[in-house]
């Protein structure tokens, strides 16, 4: 009895495998739909699946980042020393330049405090920062993201926005334990309200995955210069106003195009700034993805 | 024939080694690479280990297999779910349909029909975010990353014969 059973369910097993082998490919290729659809609808929990995986890959995509970026350290310093007598010039012509808009800052500080003192206004919030070294960016033409060694054990939230030097980078959108996710200003989902410096013109900075930035809702008469910064204006309450972000590179009938102030291909370390604003933390439902 | 506990492990730690190379490749396509406009046209590494292995061991590299790293994939970049899971499933498809052809031809052939799989790959991932999207996006970047996927197909196949070579032959 017992062969013969085993010997049926051998014959119905055989042709069942050779239909799901058949079908396999089918099943996948659903299942990759169907993955697509479950990410758009519950956003939360592929979230966070990502990050526990990004967490554990970490360790691996820290190692494997540093003799890449020792490599770009050799390269750049070759150029770097060739360039050194030229570069000294412009840095001291830039010093003697920078001493002047120093003691202008100080006299303006004073002035400020002082004034500051006589109206009773109330302090700025007080920032603190988490400095975090970029160990991954993925390489698809479709993405503009970063992965950072700094996670929620180091104080690290969603939102907080992401510094380097001169200016934004972008934002955290995605925190594992020891690792973070950084939704840069070019990636095609980051909306960031924005203030042309000079014209105090309002305008929301919108990325399309390419190297620069473009404004949408400008006034179509609006007066946009080549040159002029762009800053955060603040509205939202996701990013203190004022933050630098980038120069407009064109302004022409297609769209005013805005260049980044930090060259994100090459950003290695960045500060992930919490900006203490009041009601910052009410608006996990802004996120665009 | 029986085999020993070693033996046993030893064999199944050499059949892990096309999915712990194209996983490896998985991460190193993930390096930051300090050149201006590199990130969007990286190129896209583990479509040539999931074509290589699909030709050459089909029984250590399945469609499910293909299925799991494309998912890996995924949820490392931070891209969609699902994307880089269909391509290299669709890449492992168009690879078995010809595999016949494929195994036994020469490099040279070999190489162009992985650049025409790269050139459905582009379209397919342009596809598939663009309706993610919704929005129409410039299909430039996608077409230039398979550019540079296929210029990268002989160093890296090259590696991945080695690697064949090392663990599992002989």
């Amino acid at each position: 009895m017992k062969p013969r059973n085993s010997g049926s369910v051998v014959r119905l097993a055989a042709p069942l495998r050779a239909l799901a082998q058949r079908f396999s490919f089918l099943l996948l290729v659903l299942a990759s739909v169907a993955l697509m659809m479950v990410g758009k609808i519950d956003a939360l929990s592929v979230d966070s699946a990502r990050a526990r995986v990004t967490d554990a890959f970490a360790p691996i995509l820290d190692a494997i980042s540093r003799p890449a970026a020792t490599a770009a350290h050799v390269v750049e310093s070759v150029v770097q020393v060739q360039n050194a007598f030229e570069e000294n010039q412009r840095l001291k012509a830039e010093n003697a330049r920078l001493l002047q808009w120093k003691q202008a800052a100080l006299r303006l500080e004073a002035e400020n405090l002082s004034l500051r003192s006589l109206l009773k206004a109330t302090p700025e919030p007080s920032s603190s920062f988490i400095t975090a070294r970029v160990i991954a960016a993925p390489g698809s033409s479709f993405l503009r993201t970063l992965v950072v060694t700094a996670g929620r054990r180091d104080g690290v939230r969603k939102g907080q926005a992401a510094i380097a030097g001169s200016g934004l980078v972008g934002r955290v959108i995605e925190v594992g334990e020891w690792s973070a996710r950084i939704l840069l200003l070019t990636d095609i989902n980051t909306r960031i309200p924005v203030v042309l410096e000079r014209s105090r013109q309002r305008a929301v900075m919108a990325g399309d995955n390419s190297d620069q930035t473009r404004l949408l809702y400008l006034p179509p008469e609006a007066p946009v210069q080549v040159g002029e910064r762009v800053v955060t204006s603040g509205h939202g309450g996701q990013f203190p106003p004022g933050l630098p972000v980038g120069v407009v590179s064109s302004a022409s009938e297609r769209g005013v195009r805005v260049q980044p102030n930090v060259d994100l291909s090459r950003v290695e370390h960045l500060q992930l700034v919490e900006f203490a604003l009041p009601g910052s933390e009410a608006e996990p439902s802004s996120e665009p993805k | 024939m029986t085999l020993t506990l070693w033996q046993r492990l030893d064999k199944t730690g050499r059949n892990l080694a096309p999915f712990a190379v194209t996983v490896m490749l998985a991460l190193a396509g993930m390096i930051p690479v300090p050149l201006p406009g590199y990130a969007s046209v990286a190129p896209f590494l583990t479509a040539i280990a999931v074509y290589y292995w699909a030709i050459h061991r089909p029984d250590l590299m399945g469609p499910g297999t293909a299925f799991l790293i494309g998912l890996l994939q995924d949820l490392l970049t931070g891209g969609p779910l699902g994307v880089n899971a269909l391509v290299l499933v669709l890449v492992h498809w168009a690879v078995s349909s010809q595999r016949r052809v494929l195994v036994s031809s020469t490099f040279a052939l070999m190489w162009f029909g992985f650049a025409l799989v790269m050139m459905g790959v582009a379209c397919i991932q342009w596809l598939a975010f663009t309706v993610l999207q919704a929005a129409v996006l410039p299909f430039k970047p996608a077409l230039f990353q398979a550019l540079l996927t296929m210029a990268f197909f002989p160093a890296v196949a090259w590696m991945l014969i080695r690697v064949h070579r090392a663990f599992l032959q002989g």
